[in-house]
């Protein structure tokens, strides 16, 4: 009865030396794949159009983006027009091959609700992104997004 | 002498700074959602396409030149002007919609324009062409394609609120978040095909 009641008495407190270290692990892993999937811009950050009837893109793994701007290199040459796919500087003509090669990434019953999203600059010229939506029509890539901040640019 | 043994560090509040770092991090990480202007391409036309004739009342014409300037049909236009200018082109329901399943959908019942016999007969039949040169600013580009989302928009919320009660922003949103109610898809569907929105791209001109 007596060590009974001697174990009873000082109730050991829970040791949380490892907490920080858990949580550490969990920020860790927070830090490392928020910046995992994020493509190296060759070209130099598109200012994007801002608009007001916006729709958010969902599912990210079945957009495809598409980079209209001024190449950070000016061995590409000068100029808002210049194409970025994946991670290189391309042409409109490469774009059906960006886009096929996207399709054999996703679920073929997933196909039709891909969505190319065109990340162009202000002062892009409407003729490259026409040019890129004949080639993405050849591919019956239908569904684009023209990325916008939300906002209004009318002065 | 004084320190023959090392106090202990106190590693209590360790755990609170690291939950602190973790949530600023959850927090200011918001996963850029991308968010843009939504279109839907037209299938390419088979080689021997004919494109249908449309009469002239029905088109609405936006040119955009590579000065960014704007026509619209035929006169010179501001961006401010151009979301009323095409809400009165699409309201104006000035004759008979267009045959669905071979049956006429009717004159517009619902539509407050003038009735004007030189502008669109019907929502479903008013279409917005918009002509771009190549050299056209992007940017301009998006803000004329914005506006008239933006007249589209304004129809149906007026629409909306005429026979729900309620904004069509907020009944989508409120079927976004209930896609299995049918009641509410078949509001949402409805004011869809009262007002459907057309737009389309023409071919742009010259070719530099």
């Amino acid at each position: 009865m007596s060590k009974f009641k001697k174990r009873k008495k000082g109730i050991p407190a829970v040791n949380t030396a490892a907490l920080p270290d858990i949580v550490f692990m969990l920020l860790f892993f927070f830090m490392v794949t928020t910046t995992m999937r994020e493509t190296s811009l060759q070209i130099e950050a598109p200012s994007l159009p801002s608009a007001t009837e916006v729709k958010k893109l969902e599912h990210k793994s079945l957009v495809s983006t598409i980079y209209i701007g001024k190449a950070k290199d000016t061995k590409y040459g000068v100029g808002y027009n210049k194409i970025q796919l994946n991670d290189k500087i391309a042409s409109a003509d490469q774009v059906p091959a960006f886009i096929i090669n996207a399709r054999t990434k996703v679920a073929e019953n997933e196909i039709p609700f891909m969505t190319t999203s065109i990340k162009a600059d202000k002062q892009s010229s409407v003729g490259t992104i026409i040019d890129i939506r004949l080639k993405l029509r050849d591919v019956n890539a239908l569904k684009v997004s023209y990325s916008t901040n939300t906002g209004s640019d009318i002065k | 002498m004084a320190r023959r043994e090392t106090p202990e560090i106190n590693a209590g509040s360790m755990a609170d700074i690291a939950f602190l770092l973790l949530i600023f991090f959850l927090v200011t990480t918001t996963m850029n959602v991308d968010s843009g202007i939504s279109k839907k391409l037209s299938e390419k036309p088979p080689a021997d396409y004919v494109p249908p004739v449309i009469k002239e009342r029905n088109i609405f014409e936006v040119n955009i030149n590579r000065n960014n300037e704007l026509l619209v049909e035929g006169e010179r236009m501001d961006v401010k002007e151009i979301k009323d200018a095409a809400v009165k082109f699409i309201d104006n329901g000035g004759g008979e919609g267009k045959l669905v399943d071979g049956v006429s959908t009717g004159p517009c019942d619902y539509c407050k324009g003038e009735k004007s016999s030189t502008s669109s007969d019907h929502p479903n039949k008013a279409i917005i062409s918009v002509q771009s040169d190549r050299g056209t600013e992007y940017g301009t580009y998006i803000i004329v394609q914005n506006e008239l989302l933006r007249a589209y928009t304004e129809l149906r919320n007026a629409l909306c609120k005429e026979r729900y009660g309620m904004s069509y922003i907020e009944l989508e949103k409120l079927y976004k978040d209930d896609k299995n109610n049918l009641e509410l898809k078949k509001k949402v569907e409805d004011i869809k095909t009262a007002y459907p929105q057309i737009i389309s791209d023409a071919e742009p001109t010259s070719a530099n």
